[in-house]
């Protein structure tokens, strides 16, 4: 116990003692300097102990050098004056003296008296309140709006607010880049939180005004990325008015040229981004992020651009929220889509212009879920057994096949970050609970029946083969079909075309689309476009292909034979419709239980390591053959 | 009091209490400072209770030193009847004597000689030549005073001349508490004298062994008795330890500490780290600590067969060592029936000196609240009032009836009227009375299912310091005290603060008009806060009047400050303390207020005296906080010698002493009916105390830090506390009361068994990101109000 309680107190040395008194001019003999550092010592701590009575009693867990020379002024000995200073002092040594001591800075006063940056007093002392608890339950914050403040603001923090906002919403980019960049830095602002929050959630307003949307984006960005700012409950408030830019039919989109589209894509990324850094401060954010997205994408009513929103809105938040939200909804979705793209009626050009956007999303939100699928299963096969070698290589080919579009160690920091306990957090009785995981091959061959080889995601070797080589023509064909395409569309136009020249080479049906599309565009039931052009061939044939898609490849091409066979104009629009049903019964069980319907059931039972490699080998072939006898039969 | 030396031993032979029937009080005071008084020695075998009043005769005590009756003074064995030596007067008690009587001739006090010689039998002639040979003896003899090793005699009379806060309250407890008790008086004795009680020594190097026989004892005793045996250990130790100490065996002690102190209780760490660090005898002069082990017996509440047992064994062990010091410095509280179990005593000890003796708390406490003077008002005024409104008063005066029990003359609880007298209720008071029964009829009703809204004050910008908070009963006006010895008051609704105009211009006010009190405002001055400058040092403690008229703020300059917030500058700085004061509090009913500080005295002071009232002093260390009890007639005070006292505010005695905290309180709060306490103290938890029983009732576990704010809610169903560790913490106050009503109360013996609720108690807890809750308020509509500095 000594020995711990020697340790526990300062000590000061016989050594230090003697210095001391030879600074002073005094002689010390041993026994005397021994007498005297151990009443130092006693001292010291005598007066320690008291001091922390003082600290204690200004309800402070820190002891301050005030404290201390209280302690001692109070025992009547002189308070030690030069260490008043707040930061912590260094303590130096001296290597050859074995001394140490507190560096002690000598202080220019003829500078510090003439300098020109005169220190400011800090703010004033101030009382705030605020309603912490409401009847006890819940942190109760207002959301977006001001809070009440006795006395709200500095007039320091009042002007930055002005300027910061002037600068941001102002005609000058460069006031702007310099305005962005302090509120992401500044570590000052943390009360003037809640009015730029406000001031973000003033979107609404401007929804005509692409550019102050960009702004008020990047100002979202720039809060977003200010390490000094808790942004607490109003995340939900940022992410409501990010959520705005994505989702909803600005008044901006009304007019083609303007490019709501690069805004929808900033806000989808924003989002992601604020989801990632700062979900965790409010729980159940990714599920309500999830149902709203869900929801605009199941209501067709809504603008295409709207549904773009939605679909680049799951990109951003992952692979898994693709594959839990639009993968489900899309051969639902997938129809009326196709009406749309199959439209060529002038006055559908703009319309058509939309979803070949929406297309593209998807397109490039699937291809990244299969990626990101086959990636983690691989990972999970190699992790459980060497037993799937196919898997392995399909994984393994997929890496070498496609190795700029996603990087292989995001689904692992995706897995990490934790959406899968964000889905399971998800509140009970979500549509999404009862939802079980599609296994990827049939995913797969779902996907593929609704892009054919747009996919540039493939499970084989010869991944280019399918994807570019159609490239070329697709792309001038779309450059011919759609003249007043905006610019800024092309990157995702370009998968588009892979439709359109896949449509082109189709010869079965050349006819029978371009000559349908003013018939049923007029008699579509909903009077929209995309739901009227339903009997199309295409359409119909994908539907089959669907329902059968766990059937042998065979079958697709006697269910595309059959369905345009009995495809006269008027009476496929009914069938259309009595398919989309039949559809939508067969894919229920078939994405929830496997065993109810056979013809699906016929792949689940063999284990996906059986499975994998079938693809892989026999799908090549396979391919290639559907490949070309997609390429004959698919209409123009 | 006198110091003899013996051959080569010095005794200190202490007599108490025998001034006041013998000499007239200023001299006792004279005496008593002169030489300190040991108090309260001889009880250590008695195992009835003895009274603590003022026993006629000045001997009835007995002497310390192996509890040798001193005198054969007649009253001695008529109040420790039990006392085995009776024997005749010893050589040493003699001398003593003989001492005694030279000195008070020294300072020419015949009267007291004659007295002193005629109770004591001694013949007139004997005086001198003893006297002369005990002089002669000693060194020192030239005071007249004969005492011990030489320098002791000086400094003695240092000490007693000098002003040692010790030495300084003796006096002032004389003429508060004069004619008291003797046990009260002798609990501020003189450091030296105190000290000297240890000169007695046997081998250094046996120590060890008698402690580790004890233990040995103790631990193969049954283990019904086990429990309350261990309490001896740590006072043991902590004796033997300061004995060998103080003998210079530093060594020895050193080694003692290291064999032993692992086996002491964990709540007594904080002080054995104070006893490591003391390792001289030169350290122990001016130890505050060491001093209040001293001068105070340690309490034990042992039953009796548990004791018997003890002796029984230290008599055939001839453990003369140990025995001693259980006598001297031990005060066994025996009590017939069951010994207590280990969880019943650790929650009552952790204090400094051991637990209340339990006839400290016997005392008829009135907790009941005063009648409501003018709750007839509001039907006078109701027609004034809203029409709608008619109704409530009315329904206001059951209501109150069954919450606070004011009926009039009905609850036997409740002190008289004019037990202590209270000012007079202005009109302004009355206006106020009324807003409150207005705001009561919209209360909300809290329980469990129906928590509180909380609304937090918080202090921005704060680097100076915050260390006080207090909101005025209405919720209107906040004040902070502040480190940087500033008092803030802010205005919390929108009308703003003004001062009073300038005497010339309200000479030119027209006083009759009706809305004088309006015109008096200056307007030029409306501002949402004020600043008061003043004191010069951390204002620790603030409390407006309930009035809102007035605010008071103590520091640590040592001065209570009282302040207009018509005009907003200070009226009166009370000056008494001379130490940093921790807290203050107004009355409920004004005009009086309490403050306490590290003089280890309350003071209770009315606003138009600029001296104290009262002083209430008892506790071994600071007084950490104050509240007056809701009925004006009590006061509780909270100390670091982990001690809660209530004081009578009428007579200034001490009638409640709780113990089981282990560690500084720094928050107490009374029940809105009176009738029980609550306490927090750095240990993070909170305390339940019945007062009329003087018992523990409840124990709330939960808080990590010093709690430092508690409040009930206005009717008492919520406890609120507020801590350190940024949380508020609601708890079932009415379900932990409630739960003790059905025990059964009256066992005589006081030793419940607290059980471990609570968990089951909490209601809930609120966070603050990075602010400590340093004050607490329910609002009369029951919405609570906290209040902290923001800490970044």
């Amino acid at each position: 116990m000594a020995d711990r309680e020697e340790r526990r107190f300062a000590e000061v040395s016989r050594e230090s003692v003697r210095l001391m008194a030879e600074g002073a001019g005094v002689e010390l003999g041993d026994d005397v300097a021994a007498l005297l550092a151990e009443d130092v010592c006693y001292r010291l701590r005598e007066a320690t102990q008291s001091s922390s009575q003082f600290m204690r009693h200004a309800k402070r867990r820190k002891l301050t050098v005030e404290d201390f020379n209280r302690a001692l002024r109070w025992s009547n000995v002189e308070a030690i004056c030069g260490y008043g200073a707040q930061d912590a002092l260094p303590f130096r040594s001296v290597k050859e003296g074995e001394l140490f001591f507190v560096e002690d800075r000598d202080v220019n006063l003829v500078e510090l008296a003439l300098a020109t940056n005169i220190p400011k007093g800090c703010a004033e002392t101030m009382v705030r309140v605020n309603v912490s608890y409401l009847d006890g339950k819940g942190n109760l914050e207002p959301q977006g709006t001001v809070p009440t403040a006795v006395q709200s603001l500095s007039d320091d923090l009042l002007k930055y607010y002005q300027q910061i906002t002037r600068a941001i919403l102002g005609e000058d980019p460069h006031l702007m880049k310099v305005a962005l960049l302090d509120l992401q830095s500044n570590s000052k602002i943390a009360a003037l939180l809640p009015y730029f929050v406000y001031v973000i959630s003033g979107v609404k307003s401007v929804s005509h005004d692409l550019e102050q949307l960009n702004r008020l984006m990047h100002m979202v960005k720039s809060l977003v990325q200010n390490p000094y700012l808790y942004l607490g409950s109003y995340v939900r408030s940022l992410v409501s008015s990010v959520m705005y830019c994505i989702l909803e039919p600005l008044a901006a989109s009304i007019n083609p040229l303007n490019d709501h589209w690069t805004l929808r894509d900033y806000a989808a990324l924003l989002l992601s981004h604020i989801f990632w850094t700062h979900g965790d401060l409010v729980s159940g954010l990714y599920h309500q992020i999830l149902l709203s997205l869900q929801k605009v994408l199941s209501d067709p009513v809504r603008p295409l651009c709207s549904h773009y929103g939605a679909v680049v809105g799951l990109h951003a938040l992952g692979w898994k929220a693709v594959e839990r939200v639009l993968f489900p909804h899309l051969p639902a979705y997938w129809a009326n889509l196709q009406a749309v793209l199959d439209d060529y009626s002038v006055s559908n050009a703009q319309v058509k212009a939309d979803g070949h956007k929406v297309y593209g999303a998807i397109l490039v939100a699937v291809e990244r879920l299969l990626k990101m699928k086959a990636l983690s299963l691989s990972q999970s096969a190699e992790g459980q057994s060497g037993a799937h070698p196919g898997s392995v290589v399909g994984a393994v080919s997929y890496r070498v096949n496609s190795p700029g579009l996603s990087p292989p160690p995001e689904p692992l920091s995706e897995a990490a970050l934790g959406i899968a306990s964000h889905l399971q957090v998800g509140g009970a009785g979500c549509h999404w609970e009862e939802w079980t995981p599609v296994p990827l091959p049939a995913m797969y061959c779902e996907l593929y029946s609704f892009f054919g080889d747009s996919l540039a995601v493939r499970f084989s070797t010869g991944t280019g083969f399918g994807t570019h080589s159609p490239c070329t023509p697709s792309q001038l064909g779309d450059s011919r079909k759609e003249p007043p395409g905006p610019a800024s569309n092309l990157d995702t136009t370009r998968k588009m075309p892979q439709l359109t020249a896949n449509l082109n080479i189709s010869p079965r049906q050349d006819g029978s689309p371009r000559t349908d599309p003013p018939p049923p565009s007029l008699s579509g039931p909903g009077s929209l476009p995309r739901a009227s052009s339903m009997q199309r061939s295409r359409s119909s044939s994908s539907c089959s292909r669907q329902r059968s898609a766990g059937l042998s490849r065979e079958v697709f091409p006697k269910a595309r034979f059959t369905s345009p066979q009995t495809t006269p104009p008027a009476f496929s629009f009914l069938i259309g419709g009595r398919q989309m049903g039949q559809r939508c019964q067969g894919r229920r069980p078939f994405q929830t239980m496997f065993a109810t319907t056979p013809p699906v059931s016929a792949i689940p039972p063999r284990t996906y390591a059986h499975k994998l490699p079938v693809i892989g080998r026999v799908g090549k072939p396979v391919r290639r053959w559907t490949c070309s006898h997609y390429s004959l039969h698919l209409p123009l | 009091m006198i110091a003899l030396t013996g051959k080569n031993q010095s005794y200190v032979l202490v007599l108490y209490g025998l001034c006041f029937p013998l000499i007239h009080v200023a001299h006792a005071q004279f005496i008593l400072k002169m030489a300190a008084v040991q108090g309260g020695m001889g009880d250590a075998d008695i195992k009835t209770d003895i009274k603590t009043e003022p026993s006629a005769d000045g001997f009835g005590n007995n002497n310390a030193n192996d509890g040798r009756v001193l005198s054969a003074s007649p009253g001695s064995s008529s109040s420790t009847g039990s006392n085995k030596q009776t024997a005749a007067v010893t050589p040493e008690d003699q001398q003593t004597l003989l001492a005694v009587l030279q000195f008070l001739k020294k300072n020419k006090l015949s009267e007291s000689v004659e007295i002193l010689r005629r109770e004591a039998g001694l013949p007139e002639n004997s005086l001198d030549p003893k006297a002369n040979e005990s002089a002669g003896a000693g060194s020192g003899g030239a005071a007249g005073i004969v005492d011990l090793e030489g320098g002791d005699a000086s400094s003695l009379l240092s000490r007693v001349t000098g002003s040692s806060s010790a030495g300084a309250q003796a006096p002032t407890k004389g003429t508060v508490q004069s004619g008291c008790c003797p046990a009260v008086a002798e609990d501020q004795p003189d450091v030296s004298v105190v000290l000297s009680a240890y000169s007695q020594q046997g081998d250094p190097t046996l120590y060890k062994v008698y402690y580790r026989d004890l233990k040995k004892f103790i631990e193969t005793v049954l283990d019904c008795h086990r429990a309350e045996l261990s309490q001896v250990f740590y006072p043991l130790f902590v004796h033997m330890y300061l004995e060998l100490v103080y003998n210079n065996h530093e060594s020895e002690a050193k080694a003692f500490f290291e064999k032993f102190s692992g086996d002491q209780e964990c709540y007594y760490e904080e002080d054995l780290r104070i006893l490591s660090g003391l390792t001289k005898k030169e350290h122990m002069r001016g130890n505050e600590t060491l001093l209040d082990f001293r001068t105070s017996k340690f309490v034990l509440r042992i039953s009796r067969d548990s004791y018997q047992l003890l002796k029984r064994h230290l008599q055939e062990r001839q453990n003369n060592q140990i025995w001693n010091i259980i006598q001297e410095h031990l005060y066994i509280d025996i009590f017939d029936g069951m010994p207590r179990s280990k969880s019943q005593i650790d929650a009552m000890s952790g204090s400094l000196a051991g637990e209340a003796k339990r006839e400290a708390n016997k005392t008829k406490v009135y907790y009941g609240l005063l009648k409501e003077p003018e709750i007839e008002l509001p039907l006078d005024d109701e027609d004034e009032e809203a029409e709608n409104e008619e109704g409530k008063p009315k329904k206001k005066k059951p209501k109150k009836d069954s919450v606070g029990s004011k009926s009039k003359k009905q609850d036997p609880n409740a002190p008289s009227q004019n037990r202590i007298p209270l000012p007079e209720l202005k009109d302004s008071d009355k206006l106020d009375k009324i807003m409150y029964m207005k705001e009561a009829t919209k209360r909300i009703r809290l329980g469990p299912d129906n928590l509180p809204s909380v609304c937090f004050y918080t202090f921005l910008n704060a680097y100076q310091g915050l260390t006080a908070v207090d909101l005025t009963d209405d919720s209107s006006l906040i004040a902070g005290g502040f480190a940087d010895s500033t008092v803030r008051v802010w205005s919390v609704t929108p009308k703003k603060l003004r001062k009073v105009k300038s005497a010339a211009d309200l000479n030119l006010i027209d006083k009759e008009s009706d809305d004088v009190l309006e015109r008096i405002m200056d307007e030029k001055t409306a501002s949402e806060s004020k600043i008061m400058y003043g004191h010069s040092g951390p204002v620790y403690g603030i409390s407006f009047s309930p009035d809102r008229n007035y605010l008071l703020s103590s520091s640590e300059d040592g001065t209570v400050r009282l302040w207009s917030l018509l005009t907003f500058t200070c009226l009166v700085a009370y000056k008494g303390h001379n130490y940093p004061v921790w807290d203050t509090q107004f009355s409920p009913y004004g005009y009086y207020f309490v403050s306490g500080g590290h003089d280890r005295v309350a003071r209770l002071w009315a606003t138009d005296h600029y001296q104290p009232l009262r002083i209430f002093s008892g506790h071994l260390a600071d007084i950490t906080c104050t509240r007056f009890h809701p009925n004006s007639n009590y006061v509780a005070t909270g100390s670091s010698d982990r001690t809660i006292r209530l004081w009578d505010v009428l007579s200034g005695n001490c009638v409640r002493i709780f113990t089981g905290h282990k560690g500084p309180i720094h928050s107490l709060a009374f029940s809105p009916n009176g009738k029980f306490l609550a306490s927090g103290a750095t240990d993070g938890r909170v305390l339940l105390w019945d007062i009329g029983h003087g018992l523990m009732v409840g124990e709330l576990k939960g808080h990590t830090d010093t709690i430092y704010s508690l409040r009930f809610s206005r009717d008492g169903e919520i406890l609120a506390s507020g801590s350190m560790d940024n949380t508020v913490r609601l708890w079932d106050a009415m379900k932990a009361f409630d739960d003790l009503e059905t025990d059964d109360f009256t066992a005589a013996t006081g030793h419940i068994h607290l059980q471990d609720n609570s968990q089951e108690l909490l209601l809930g807890t609120y966070t603050t990101k990075s602010t400590p809750v340093i004050h607490l308020h329910f609002t009369r509509r029951n919405l609570l109000l906290a209040a902290g500095a923001f800490n970044p």
